[in-house]
């Protein structure tokens, strides 16, 4: 019992600020709300036993992306106002798709009929992740690295200051 | 050596298109090229003559193209007449070139003047050369163009554009009948080579009255060619050309080319049954010989009388070659060829004093122009038949040939001779004796280069003939002969009678022109209606007037008529059915294919117009159309 | 009542819907970045989810969340370059305003 109440304070901690940060008006509002859903997230993770992913979910998300937002919107405080109209013409239409989105994907997830395994929840830790990287996953890894590489240059130039 | 002989007629063709392309940028303005050419030309003419005298002979021919499957063999041979004709040719030809250098300077067109003389020399010696009809044909027909195009050489005016028509359209009425006997030869004996028609002759495969046909129509087109009587109407009007022409092309080399055709297909004429076509040619020439002589009295333009000299020497040459007098003709050919070039080019160097040709207005130029006074005395002589002189050698063969063959002939030809000789020194005696008559006149005589061809030229007219003189067992008749025309033996009282006949010309001429004894206005009277026909030149050119021109203009207009109502009126109205056809597709046109593409570029046009709507150019448009097809994805999903 | 598979399911769902409803119709670009975050939180969530109930031996599911929230991470930092450049070139962040492609 003390899971499931665990489990539903986290998916409210998650999803209630996930809704403020995609309708509220203030921009600065929306970015700081996006901290404790990533929090909520994270305590999913802890709650599905992958305490690495975890942890490297409030390293980037909560950390870094969160603060690089803010400093973006800092910085580009001319589109930013509470009084400039944030939302375009087509809320109606998003919403419905929205709506329609998420109604059908929970129709095909009831549907489905999930091949469950009776193990018990294994312990997770980092050495196996890290071996799995080295391992299996070194192609991936290689070319993750590769992209965050090519990445971090491509926003040096664009963000760069025309000479 | 004579194997190169091809090289003659090379030269000056070589020479005609490097002047035709350099024009004056070409050595001299293109005389130098062209007297180069012909002096090279000359040179190898002597070589080929020296072989030939000491015997050797050449004859050569490939496979042009076969017809019918008879091949026609093109070719080329030197024997004695030929290189006679080179010789001719040549050393006249670059003497007047030389000439010309002084006589055309300072003419608008004088690089093409030498060009068309080079491509006439080229022709010329093509035409001499050639041991088949074929060859002689194209370079018969190639000196009709050149002598077309120099005599129209100054076309601007009118007088020598008419002439040049009229030459070339009367010699064509001759090249035809030549054409068709040549066609006739080749359909009956299957070849054009001169040796191989002749064994054709002597064996009998061509014989009797198709071969009198054959031989007579051949000799139209030398009727054509060498102006002899009926078609001698263009010589005379051809004067309008400048005078080397008239020289090089009227009087030594082209008109000549009818008599050298006689002389080459002489076994087709001495085949015939009774010699029959050779009676035909020497008539032709004997009337041609005293016709032309009897016009010559009364003209009054220097060119003219030589025109009218010419046309009477060539129907004598006829008329030798005619009477059996195979050597006497040709031999004739060649010192005509020499004193009569000497004759133009003096009169040349007249016309080129004094602007003018006309002899009553000349006179007294003895004193002013004394070198061409003597040469042109020395050719008078020659022509008028005076002994030693040149013509007087061959003049006299023909005659005695004529005694011996037919009193008629000779007695024109011994009339013609009087005439001759007193025509000739009727324009001596008006142009070089007494006082200049056109006061405005400044008479000059002639610059050198003009003057030594004369005295070269005036050197031949005076020795040439005695390569035919019996002195030295008369070499020219042991050159140039024909088996069977002989030819009688040198008659000394003959020669004599020969001797007065052409004095008493020359002394009638004296008396009446120079002494005047006797007027000439009485002469006129006393001899009334035959003088009004001389000056009339027979009525000939009124006679093809009405009874040529005049109806072939008349038919040429009923078949303008025909042509325009009928044959315009049918194109017409085909035309006119064609554009109603048109003006139907037109609006098949317009209306179906034009609609149908139009249809095409309307509905792209119109699908496009409609479809930019959906390019917005916002991103989140599309990503909610994509959310929007996910979703109707997992709808069909679904229901599946 | 167990927290099963189902549940992390329910939550990632709403939460990529809301991520969703964000990207489609906010005009500010950074809070559209916002939204993918949102969008790809949930499939984290999914993926770790999956790891967890259906295959507990193996690390794949959360190997992948790993290549992702790296990969979101070079999203926001090339994303967030490519606002400040527009906004650099053409004074908005505005996306419906940044209409160069239009007709």
């Amino acid at each position: 019992m003390g899971e499931l109440a665990a489990f539903i304070i986290l998916a409210c901690v998650t999803l209630i600020p996930a809704v403020v940060v995609v309708t509220s008006g203030n921009i600065v509002r929306s970015a700081l709300s996006l901290i404790p859903t990533f929090l909520g997230v994270t305590g999913l993770y802890i709650l599905l036993h992958a305490e690495f992913v975890a942890g490297i979910q409030i390293l980037i998300y909560a950390g870094a992306i969160t603060v690089l937002i803010l400093f973006v919107i800092m910085l580009t405080a001319g589109g930013t106002g509470t009084r400039i109209r944030q939302v375009n013409e087509q809320v109606p239409l998003g919403a419905m798709a929205a709506v329609w989105l998420g109604f059908l994907i929970l129709l095909v997830i009831f549907r489905t009929r999930w091949p469950y395994t009776a193990t018990p929840a294994p312990q997770y830790n980092v050495a196996s992740i890290g071996t799995a990287f080295l391992t299996d996953y070194v192609l991936i890894f290689e070319v993750t690295s590769l992209v965050l590489l090519v990445s971090l240059i491509g926003a040096i130039i664009v963000a760069r200051r025309e000479e | 050596m004579l194997q190169y002989a091809w090289v003659i007629p090379v030269l000056p063709f070589i020479g005609f298109w490097w002047i035709i392309f350099a024009g004056r940028r070409a050595p001299g303005q293109g005389a130098y090229v062209a007297i180069g050419a012909m002096l090279g030309a000359a040179l190898l003419s002597v070589a080929a003559f020296i072989e030939v005298l000491r015997g050797a002979r050449y004859d050569a021919s490939v496979v042009w193209a076969t017809v019918l499957n008879r091949p026609i063999e093109v070719g080329y041979q030197v024997d004695p007449l030929t290189s006679v004709m080179l010789l001719v040719v040549t050393v006249v030809g670059s003497l007047i070139f030389i000439y010309s250098i002084g006589y055309m300077q300072g003419d608008l067109r004088y690089p093409r003047f030498f060009a068309y003389m080079s491509l006439f020399a080229s022709s010329m010696l093509l035409l001499v050369l050639g041991n088949n009809f074929l060859t002689l044909y194209a370079g018969w027909e190639l000196v009709g163009l050149c002598s077309y195009l120099l005599i129209g050489f100054w076309f601007e005016r009118p007088a020598a554009a008419r002439a040049s028509m009229k030459a070339f359209v009367t010699t064509r009425v001759g090249d035809l009948f030549m054409f068709l006997g040549i066609l006739l030869i080749f359909l009956q004996l299957g070849t054009l080579n001169f040796n191989e028609i002749f064994s054709g002759v002597e064996t009998g495969r061509l014989a009797g009255g198709l071969l009198t046909l054959a031989a007579v129509l051949v000799f139209g087109g030398a009727v054509g060619k060498s102006a002899q009587v009926p078609l001698h109407v263009w010589l005379p009007d051809a004067m309008e050309g400048p005078t080397p022409v008239s020289a090089l092309i009227h009087a030594a080399t082209m008109v000549a080319a009818g008599v050298y055709l006689v002389a080459r297909a002489y076994p087709l004429f001495f085949g015939t049954p009774g010699h029959e076509a050779l009676t035909v040619v020497a008539y032709i020439g004997g009337i041609t010989a005293i016709m032309a002589a009897t016009i010559g009295v009364v003209q009054d333009d220097i060119k003219r009388v030589m025109a009218y000299s010419t046309i009477s020497q060539l129907g004598y040459m006829m008329m030798g070659l005619g009477v059996l007098g195979f050597t006497a003709g040709v031999f004739h050919l060649m010192t005509h060829a020499f004193f009569k070039a000497l004759l133009f080019l003096a009169a040349g160097s007249v016309i080129h004093a004094m602007h003018t040709n006309d002899i009553k207005q000349m006179g007294g130029l003895a004193k002013i122009m004394p070198i061409t006074y003597v040469t042109m005395v020395i050719g008078a002589l020659a022509l008028a038949g005076i002994p030693p002189f040149a013509g007087f050698w061959s003049k006299d063969e023909i005659l005695l040939e004529a005694y011996h063959y037919d009193q008629v002939l000779y007695a024109l030809g011994a009339a013609g001779a009087f005439l001759t000789a007193f025509y000739i020194f009727r324009m001596i005696i008006y142009t070089f004796t007494g006082s200049l008559r056109s006061h405005p006149a400044h008479p000059h005589e002639s610059p050198r280069v003009m003057t030594v061809p004369l005295v070269i030229l005036a050197f031949f007219s005076t020795v040439i003939g005695l390569a035919g003189a019996p002195w030295w067992d008369n070499p020219f008749h042991h050159f140039v002969r024909f088996e069977g025309a002989e030819g009688a033996a040198f008659d000394f009282e003959f020669a004599l009678r020969s001797t007065a006949i052409a004095g008493l010309g020359v002394l009638s001429a004296l008396v009446v022109y120079h002494w005047r004894l006797v007027s000439a206005a009485s002469l006129r009277r006393a001899f009334g209606p035959l003088y009004i026909a001389v000056v009339h030149k027979y009525y000939w050119d009124e006679l093809y007037q009405y009874a040529v021109i005049r109806p072939v203009v008349w038919a040429a207009r009923r078949l303008r008529t025909f042509d325009v109502y009928v044959v315009d009126g049918a194109v017409n109205a085909i035309g006119v059915v064609f554009v109603w056809f048109s003006r139907l597709y037109r609006v098949f046109d317009l209306y179906v294919v034009d609609g149908v593409v139009n249809l095409v570029a309307w509905t792209a046009k119109t699908m496009g117009g409609v479809l930019r709507y959906g390019q917005t150019g916002r991103p989140q448009n599309y990503l909610l159309i994509i959310a929007l097809g996910v979703i109707a994805l997992v709808v069909v999903g679904v229901i599946r | 009542m167990h927290v099963g598979l189902t549940h992390y399911l329910v939550v990632s769902t709403i939460l990529f819907c809301i991520g969703l409803y964000g990207v489609l119709t906010r005009r500010n670009a950074v809070a559209i970045l916002m939204g993918i975050e949102l969008m790809l939180n949930a499939s984290n969530i999914n993926l770790v989810a999956f790891n967890r109930y259906l295959a507990p031996g193996a690390v794949g599911g959360q190997t992948f969340a790993l290549v992702i929230i790296t990969l979101a991470a070079c999203e926001a930092a090339v994303g967030l370059a490519l606002v400040m450049a527009a906004y650099r070139s053409l004074e908005t962040i505005h996306v419906d305003e940044i209409n160069v492609m239009k007709w």
